[in-house]
């Protein structure tokens, strides 16, 4: 049986005296309700600081419970503020780049389209809010496979259906395509899911970098892409743009 | 994003809150933004007061901040429109330039006795007929009123013809255009129509009503149009640039919404809600309860006139369900707890927090929540908060169409909630048209640089701003008719409910 990792446990038990009743202590209460000696007690504490679980008190030297721990419990971002943030931002990404916008969400083992602009001319387009498409074959459903290990694990144990002769199916194509989208900072879906549309994704992340959702602009091929069937540079530099304003309103205003 | 060129167009946009500018390019897209926030003044409990001259000092900052961030010149910026909070009014002296007094702000109810006073025995429609509004303190007429009886010796000054009244745009205008050295004096139409000092038939000033509220003409601006060069600007950023449109917030959001055509309507989703019907030629008396007002008035062309219906809580019942409930811990949380049932489980919630308003007027109602059994939860309660503004505003539609015979052919909506998806889809179920969001959000502005730009030839014409419209995201009716019919019903048993819950003595 495997020996669980001393440290830590002591780590624990320390968060866990500091949030029993008195909620502020000294190093010789630590160490002396835990058993521990001062020097060790010390080490563990300071690290747990450097992490944001426990602050220190300047005037008294006391230890209490950091604001980082609040931070893990409500760490969840709500999608609906992710997309009233994202709204301004994917209005003038539809406007510059003449295209329809989304932002998915990993939900189930797909992409949830949770926010959506229409493409800027008189045309008749319907709203495809709630509406599922593909994690391994979509733009979007690759940035998210790329960069949120959950939405990796679903990807990789679906079965990967393969909609049109571009969708790549088999495990280690899907992992190149997955490691080139982190290397680019950005993914491509040309064919691989509707005949003759195209799609340029990017991730959104929130202040810590997790990944919270992608956003992409999607259109006829042969708008999105260039002579040499690769997406236009300038539109690519667009969605990234886009997606690194969003991102940058999630981690001003998230606490 | 692609860099627009040049030419551009400046729009201030001088708000209840901060004073904001916007620089757009010919397509109407957002080129720079600079905003400043003002500090708001309560003196006392229902007073609310702004510091004019901090505000102008705010929109000399924010014209040059967004200047600055477009790395434009005054070269490149053909004119620049106004846009300001409506009704709020101040004096100033026109030898010096100083305010006599802070701003009144529109929400100010210190004139509440004092338009009881000018009803008479007739009443708070006294005044209707000529100006399309009831006595109600918003007005800037009384204000005007109240500072020439409270400030010493106003009214000999101002009889003397010292003293210079104006709403935000006259304020903003005046010290653009030069200020003590030469400013002009002038509101435009839609403003002038908020003062209750104006005739709606013949855009003028009405001095029977300016007597009878014993407001003397000489303080009065001129009455222009919303889109016509007023003046150049004198200094700054932007010296030597025509100053070419002014309208009323919402007769704003109406313009850069391009509601030009009869039946044409908007609606702003803040934490109040404005709704403005644009009546064509037609000054329609509302019998419903809404506010007749001129929409705007390009240059010397016949003015277009509007209705109006506003709702008091909208957002504010949001945040009321955030900060004094903590149900949610953001605004946009409220969406994604509604979500998580199918309906309002029988809930029905009326925010009459002060008193029910269009087109009810009943100041005895207060907030209730109908409905109740013990399968209720806290989802369906934030569904019906989200309910509650979609039939508020089906309340309003109907009674434009009952005023003004137009049914409403769809909705184009504006403001902070237009990003919730489920309200904007349950206002298409309730009143069963299209709603309709675009591709700009800041509809106030871009209305105001919009009528700026018409004035001096850079859009030919209202269809060259229709052209720069662009449909962002449409919601369809999705509720069959008998379930709308049912809901309907038992939300206006609710709002039955509400009415009567103070005592007649204590109301208002």
């Amino acid at each position: 049986m495997a020996r669980n990792i001393q440290s830590l446990e002591r780590a624990a038990a320390m968060l866990r005296l500091l949030a029993g009743g008195e909620r502020r202590l000294g190093l010789s209460d630590i160490a002396s309700s835990l058993g521990l000696a001062k020097g060790t007690a010390h080490g563990i504490l300071r690290t747990l600081q450097a992490e944001g679980f426990v602050e220190q008190d300047a005037a008294s030297g006391r230890y209490q419970l950091g604001a980082e721990l609040l931070r893990l419990g409500n760490s969840y971002l709500d999608v609906h503020e992710l997309r009233a943030r994202a709204l301004v931002w994917t209005d003038d990404l539809a406007r510059a780049s003449g295209e329809s916008v989304y932002v998915g969400v990993l939900h189930k083992s797909g992409v949830l389209i949770m926010h959506h602009v229409f493409r800027p001319d008189d045309s008749r387009q319907v709203l495809e809010v709630g509406a599922m498409q593909p994690l391994h074959s979509t733009a979007l459903g690759k940035v998210l496979s790329a960069y949120d290990p959950v939405a990796h694990t679903e990807a990789v144990e679906a079965e990967r259906e393969a909609f049109t002769p571009r969708t790549v199916t088999d495990p280690a194509g899907f992992e190149e395509v997955l490691d080139l989208t982190r290397a680019r900072g950005w993914a491509a879906d040309v064919e691989e899911t509707w005949e003759g549309i195209a799609s340029v994704a990017a991730p959104i992340h929130d202040r810590r970098r997790m990944p919270v959702g992608a956003v992409a602009v999607a259109g006829a091929v042969e708008r999105v892409c260039g002579d040499g069937g690769e997406p236009r540079a300038a539109l690519v530099a667009s969605v990234r743009d886009c997606a690194r304003a969003v991102s940058r309103d999630l981690g001003a205003g998230r606490f | 994003m692609t860099s627009s060129t040049g030419p551009f167009i400046a729009a201030i946009d001088q708000g209840t809150t901060s004073s904001r500018c916007i620089v757009f390019d010919r397509d109407g897209r957002i080129v720079a933004v600079d905003q400043k926030e003002h500090e708001q003044i309560f003196p006392k409990p229902g007073w609310v007061e702004h510091d004019a001259t901090e505000i102008w000092t705010n929109v000399q900052e924010v014209v040059a901040g967004a200047i600055a961030k477009a790395e434009i010149t005054s070269a490149d910026v053909k004119a620049i429109g106004i846009t300001n909070q409506r009704e709020t009014t101040v004096l100033w002296d026109k030898n010096t330039g100083e305010p006599v007094h802070n701003a009144l702000v529109w929400q100010d109810t210190r004139t509440d006795a004092l338009c009881k006073e000018l009803g008479r025995n007739v009443g708070q429609d006294r005044f209707r007929r000529e100006t399309g509004l009831p006595l109600a303190s918003y007005f800037a007429g009384p204000k005007v009123r109240w500072l020439l009886d409270n400030v010493e010796g106003l009214r000999e000054r101002a009889e003397a013809g010292d003293i210079l009244f104006g709403t935000m745009d006259s304020w903003v205008i005046w010290n653009l255009t030069g200020g003590v050295q030469g400013g002009v004096h002038v509101t435009d139409v839609t403003n002038a129509s908020r003062t209750m000092l104006m005739n709606l038939h013949t855009l003028a000033w009405d001095e029977r009503i300016a007597e009878s509220m014993d407001v003397p003409l000489a303080v009065l601006p001129e009455i222009r149009s919303s889109a016509e060069v007023y003046g150049h600007v004198k200094d700054g950023v932007l010296a030597g640039v025509p100053v070419a449109s002014a309208l009323g917030d919402q007769q704003a959001a109406l313009f850069g919404q391009t509601c030009f055509s009869e039946g044409e309507a908007k609606s702003t989703y803040g934490t109040g809600t404005f709704m403005l019907m644009n009546t064509g030629d037609k000054i329609i008396n509302s019998y419903s309860g809404l506010l007749t007002t001129v929409g705007y008035q390009i240059g010397d062309q016949k003015p277009v006139y509007a209705l109006e219906g506003s709702i008091a809580v909208t957002g504010s019942l949001v945040q009321w369900m955030r900060d004094q409930m903590g149900l949610i811990k953001s605004a946009a949380e409220i969406e994604t707890l509604a979500s998580s049932v199918e309906d309002n489980g029988g809930a029905y919630f009326v925010p009459a927090f002060s008193g029910l308003f269009a087109p009810y007027w009943r100041a005895d109602a207060r907030g209730v929540i109908a409905g109740l059994t013990r399968y209720v939860t806290k989802a369906h309660i934030a569904r019906a908060v989200l309910e509650a503004t979609a039939w508020q505003t089906r309340e309003i539609t109907d009674a434009m169409t009952k005023d003004s015979g137009v049914e409403l052919a769809a909705l184009k909506v504006d403001g902070g909630m237009t990003s919730n998806n489920l309200l904007m889809q349950t206002l298409s179920d309730f009143l069963d048209a299209p709603v309709v969001r675009p591709m700009v959000a800041e509809t106030t502005c871009l209305g105001a640089a919009y009528a700026a730009g018409l004035a001096v030839g850079f859009w030919p014409d209202t269809d060259a701003l229709r052209a720069n419209w662009r449909r962002a995201a449409e919601w369809t009716p999705r509720m069959p008719a008998e379930q709308r019919d049912r809901e309907y019903k038992n939300w206006l048993k609710a709002v039955e409910r509400s009415m009567g819950w103070i005592d007649e003595e204590n109301a208002g």
